[in-house]
C-alpha cells in the first residue's frame, strides 16, 4: 500500500468535533478531505456523553441565548472569551435543529417538539433559578450525536483512515504541511501531506487515577503540537465531575440531578444547601466537587469514608428507567445495586480539560499572546481552547462546543486549503517518529510504561486535582522530572509490527507526562483560585493580577509561561455565587 | 483473589495457528474482565493485543468471546464467571492479532443498509415534529454501539458470512421505523435479498449477546413483518 498520501485537508480524530469538521469541509467543492483516527469513529469518546446538549430553544420555558451566554461566562469564572461564548450560544440554537434534520433522535415533548431538561449552572434571567435548556436523547445524547455525524459522513462518502495513529505534525515554510501516522495493523509509517490539518483528538484525563475518560484519551493532539513549539492554553484548569462511580470513575450524568437527584453526605444531609443555596445540586461542577472533598475532609463522607451518595430513590421508577436507562444499567452492572431503591456511592472523577491548543473562533491555532496564527493549523473540541469554557465548563457545553467549533474549523480549513498551494514536503518528515520508535523498542531499563503511568496517575490525583497547594504542586513538579527520566528508559516488551499496542501506549504515556507538566506548571504559577483551579493557599479569585489566560510553551525541555488577556464584552466579572 | 485465564493468542508475525496461553493474576471479584486483561498486559505480557476504549460498555471496542459467549470485556465482572476464564476473539471474523479481529467487512455491511436519515423534503426552520409515541417505536434500536457481539453470536452468520447479520438489521430498523425517514422501501428491498433477513432462523443468540439489552430478535421480526406487509 502507498504510504504517502496527499489531501487538501486532513482531520485527526473522529469524535464529534472531527466528524463535524469533516462534514463541513467536504461540502466545499474541489477540496479533498481525509479523517485519520486511531480508533474506528464510533469508538470515540463523544459517544459516552450522557445528559444533554444545551441551546436556548425555549421549548419548555422561555429562554434566550444571552442567558445561556451569561451562565457560560459565570460558570467559567469569567475566564472565558466572551466573543467566542457569544458565538457558541447563538449558533447552538440553529445547530440543534440541524442535528435534528440529520436524524438525531431527540426525546420529544407531547407536542412533538424537542424536550429539554435541567442541567448544572444553566439558569433563567441571569441566575434567578434553574432552567430547562438541555436537549437530550435519554442518557445517551453523545452516543446519538456521534452516530448521527458518522451516518452523515457515510452519506457524504468522507474518506477515513481508521486505526491510523498520528504521532507527529509536520511544519514547513512556517505552515502546517501534514502529519505522520502509524497504521496500527501493519506498523508501517504513513505520511499525510496536506494544506490544512485540524486536530480533534479529545481530552487527556488519563494522567489521573480516577477518571471518566476513555483509556484512549491521552491528549495526543495537545502533546504533538506542544513538542513542536506550539503553546497550550489554560492547562491548569481541569474539571473534576462530582459524580463518578466510586473507585471506578465511570460517569453518572448531571442529568440525574437534573431529573431531581440529590447528593447526601454520611449524615444523610443534602449538603449542597450550605454551598449553593439557590442552585443546590445543580450548581456548577467545580463547586460541587469541592463541596464533596470538604464534606469528606470533615469526616462526613459515607461511614467517614472518601465518597458520598447520589440519591435517586425518591424519583419515579419510570423516570430512572426511561430517562436515565444507561446509568441505571451501569449502577446495576458495576455496583450490583438498584438505583431505584438504593443510593449510589460517588466521588469526583477527572473529566474535562478546559485548556488545550489555543485557537480563534475559526479554529485557527494561535501561537502567541499577540494572536499570531500558524497558517494551515487548526484545532477543535476538547483538544482546543477557544476559550469558551474559561476556568470551568458547564455541563452540556462540551457537546455544543464540538458542533459549533468543529463546523467553523472544518469550513475555514477547507476554504483556506482551496486558496493555497501545498507547502514543500520535507525529506526527513518521518525521521522523528522513526527515531522515537527505535528508541522505545530498545529501552534498556526493566521498568514498563504501565508502572510509570500508574505512579503518574496516583501522584497527579493526590497533588494536582481538586485542591492544590504550593507544596503539593512543587512535590509534583519534582516527581514529574523523575518520571520523565524514567520514561526515557522504559522497556517495551512487544517489538513486532502488528497491533503493537504496547508501543503506542508508551507514546501515549509520553504525552500524558508532558501535559501533566503543563498542568502543574500553570497551577503553580497561578496564585489564585478560579473555577476548577483551587489553591488552598490562595483561596480567592484575584482579577487584578490573574484575569488572564496562561500560555505554556515547552522549550528545550523547560516550561515557559506567557499570558494573554481575556476578551470581555457583555458581562463584567462579578463574585460567583449560586 | 487468584484468577486463572486462558487466552487465545495469535501473532501473525510469529504463529501459524492460534494457541491458548494461561495466566494467573490477582483480581477483585468485582473487577471487570477488561481490568484483568489490562493486568495481564501490563504486568505479565505486554504483547497481548486487544481493543478497548471507554471501559464502561458504550464505545463497543472490546466485544469478545468469554467462556463461550459474547460479552464486552468491560461489562462483565469476574465474580459472574466460572474459572478458568476463557477469552477468545469473536467468532466468524478474521483474527488480526490475539483478540483483535477484522471489523471492515462488518462495517461494510452496516454501510450497505444506508444507515442515515433519508428525507429529501425541505427542512423546516425549526425541528421536524415527532410524537413521543413515534419516537418510542425505534428507541430500542438507537442503542446499538456496533460492537459486533450479536452478529458473531449468530449461527446463520457462522455458516454463511455473506449474511448481512443482526447488527446491520438493527441499524436498518432504527431508520425504517423512524417516522421522519422516507427510505424504508430501499432498505427493505436490500434486506429482502438473499443475504438479508430471511437467513435469520430465529435462534435468538443475538438477543442474548447484546450488551445493550436491545431486543435484537424482535427488531429482526419487525423488519420481516414490514417486508411481508410492504410497509411499516
Amino acid at each position: 500500500m502507498n504510504t504517502h498520501h496527499q489531501y487538501d485537508a486532513v482531520i485527526v480524530g473522529a469524535g464529534g468535533a472531527g466528524l463535524m469538521a469533516a462534514l463541513e469541509a467536504s461540502k466545499v467543492s474541489g477540496v479533498s478531505v481525509a479523517v485519520v483516527s486511531k480508533l474506528y469513529p464510533t469508538r470515540s469518546h463523544t459517544g459516552t456523553a450522557q445528559g444533554g446538549i444545551c441551546a436556548a430553544l425555549g421549548n419548555v420555558e422561555p429562554d434566550s441565548w444571552e442567558w445561556h451566554m451569561f451562565d457560560t461566562v459565570k460558570g467559567g469564572d469569567y475566564l472565558g472569551d466572551q466573543d467566542a461564548i457569544e458565538i457558541l450560544c447563538r449558533e447552538a440554537v440553529d445547530l440543534i435543529y440541524e442535528l435534528e434534520h440529520m436524524g438525531l433522535p431527540f426525546n420529544r415533548r407531547p407536542d412533538g417538539r424537542i424536550d429539554q431538561r435541567n442541567f448544572g449552572g444553566h439558569t433563567r434571567e441571569f441566575g434567578k433559578g434553574p432552567i430547562k435548556r438541555a436537549c437530550y436523547a435519554a442518557d445517551r445524547t453523545g452516543h446519538m450525536i456521534l452516530q448521527t455525524l458518522y451516518q452523515q459522513c457515510i452519506k457524504q462518502e468522507v474518506t477515513f483512515f481508521n486505526e491510523y495513529h498520528v504521532f507527529d505534525l509536520v511544519l514547513s515554510e512556517g505552515r502546517a504541511a501534514g502529519v505522520v501516522a502509524v497504521s496500527l495493523e501493519t506498523g508501517e509509517i504513513h505520511t499525510f501531506h496536506t494544506k490544512s490539518v485540524l486536530f480533534a483528538t479529545g481530552g487527556c484525563g488519563n494522567m489521573y487515577q480516577i477518571t471518566s475518560n476513555a483509556h484512549t484519551l491521552t491528549g495526543d493532539g495537545m502533546g504533538i503540537v506542544f513538542r513542536r513549539g506550539i503553546p497550550l492554553e489554560d492547562m491548569e484548569f481541569f474539571q473534576f465531575h462530582p459524580t463518578g462511580i466510586y473507585k471506578m470513575g465511570i460517569l453518572i450524568t448531571e442529568g440525574a440531578r437534573g431529573e431531581g437527584g440529590i447528593l447526601r453526605n454520611g449524615k444523610g444531609e443534602r449538603f449542597m444547601e450550605r454551598y449553593a443555596p439557590t442552585l443546590l445540586d445543580l450548581a456548577p461542577r467545580d463547586m460541587i466537587s469541592r463541596a464533596i472533598y470538604l464534606e469528606i475532609r470533615e469526616g462526613r463522607g459515607i461511614g467517614g469514608g472518601d465518597y458520598v451518595h447520589l440519591d435517586l430513590t425518591h424519583l419515579d421508577k419510570e423516570v430512572v428507567e426511561k430517562k436515565l436507562p444507561d446509568i441505571a444499567d451501569f449502577v446495576r452492572t458495576y455496583l450490583g445495586i438498584d438505583p431505584v431503591k438504593e443510593q449510589i456511592p460517588v466521588q469526583p472523577t477527572a473529566h474535562y480539560a478546559m485548556g488545550g491548543i489555543p485557537t480563534d473562533v475559526e479554529g485557527r491555532v494561535v501561537i502567541d499572546e499577540k494572536g499570531t496564527i500558524l497558517p494551515g493549523l487548526y484545532a477543535a473540541g476538547e483538544t482546543a481552547c477557544v476559550s469558551v469554557h474559561g476556568a470551568n465548563r458547564l455541563g452540556t457545553n462540551s457537546l455544543i462546543d464540538i458542533i459549533v467549533f468543529g463546523r467553523r474549523g472544518g469550513r475555514h480549513m477547507a476554504h483556506f486549503a482551496k486558496g493555497t498551494e501545498f507547502a514543500t514536503w520535507p525529506k526527513d518528515a518521518s525521521s522523528y517518529l522513526q527515531e522515537e520508535i527505535a528508541r522505545l523498542k530498545e529501552g534498556k531499563s526493566q521498568e514498563s510504561a504501565a508502572a510509570v503511568r500508574s505512579e503518574l496517575q496516583e501522584t497527579m490525583m493526590r497533588d494536582a486535582s481538586v485542591f492544590r497547594t504550593e507544596s503539593g504542586l512543587k512535590q509534583m513538579e519534582e516527581k514529574l522530572r523523575e518520571l520523565q527520566g524514567r520514561f526515557k528508559g522504559i522497556r517495551i516488551s512487544d517489538v513486532g509490527n502488528a497491533y503493537n499496542t504496547d508501543l503506542y501506549e508508551a507514546f501515549e504515556l509520553g504525552y500524558l507526562i508532558d501535559l501533566s507538566e503543563a498542568i502543574v506548571g500553570g497551577a503553580l504559577a497561578r496564585k489564585e483560585s478560579r473555577g476548577a483551579h483551587s489553591r488552598e493557599d490562595y483561596p480567592k479569585r484575584n482579577d487584578a493580577e490573574w484575569l488572564k489566560h496562561t500560555l505554556c510553551y515547552q522549550k528545550n525541555g523547560k516550561l515557559e509561561l506567557k499570558y494573554k488577556p481575556v476578551v470581555i464584552t457583555k458581562f463584567q466579572p462579578q463574585e460567583r455565587k449560586y | 483473589m487468584k484468577v486463572l485465564f486462558k487466552i487465545k493468542r495469535f501473532n501473525p508475525e510469529k504463529n501459524e495457528k492460534p494457541y491458548f496461553a494461561t495466566y494467573e493474576i490477582d483480581a477483585e471479584p468485582t473487577d471487570r474482565v477488561l481490568d484483568a486483561l489490562h493486568a495481564i498486559k501490563w504486568q505479565l505480557d505486554g504483547t497481548l493485543a486487544l481493543r478497548r476504549s471507554c471501559g464502561h460498555g458504550i464505545c463497543g471496542s472490546d466485544a469478545m468471546r468469554i467462556n463461550g459467549r459474547n460479552y464486552l470485556a468491560c461489562k462483565v465482572l469476574i465474580k459472574n464467571l466460572k474459572q478458568p476464564i476463557t477469552v477468545e476473539p469473536m467468532m466468524g471474523f478474521t483474527v488480526k492479532k490475539d483478540l483483535i479481529v477484522d471489523m471492515d467487512p462488518f462495517f461494510a455491511k452496516y454501510r450497505s443498509i444506508k444507515p442515515y436519515l433519508i428525507n429529501n423534503e425541505e427542512t423546516p426552520a425549526k425541528e421536524r415534529i415527532q410524537s413521543p409515541e413515534d419516537r418510542e417505536k425505534f428507541d430500542n434500536t438507537t442503542k446499538c454501539i456496533l460492537c459486533g457481539a450479536c452478529t458473531t453470536a449468530c449461527p446463520s452468520f457462522w455458516s454463511n458470512s455473506n449474511y448481512i447479520g443482526p447488527a446491520a438489521i438493527v441499524q436498518a430498523h432504527r431508520f425504517i421505523f423512524d417516522s421522519r425517514d422516507k427510505g424504508a422501501k430501499e432498505r427493505l428491498s436490500i434486506l429482502d435479498e438473499n443475504s438479508g433477513v430471511w437467513r435469520c432462523r430465529t435462534i435468538f443468540n443475538c438477543t442474548d449477546a447484546c450488551p445493550r439489552d436491545i431486543d435484537v430478535g424482535r427488531a429482526i421480526g419487525e423488519v420481516k413483518q414490514a417486508i411481508l406487509k410492504g410497509s411499516t
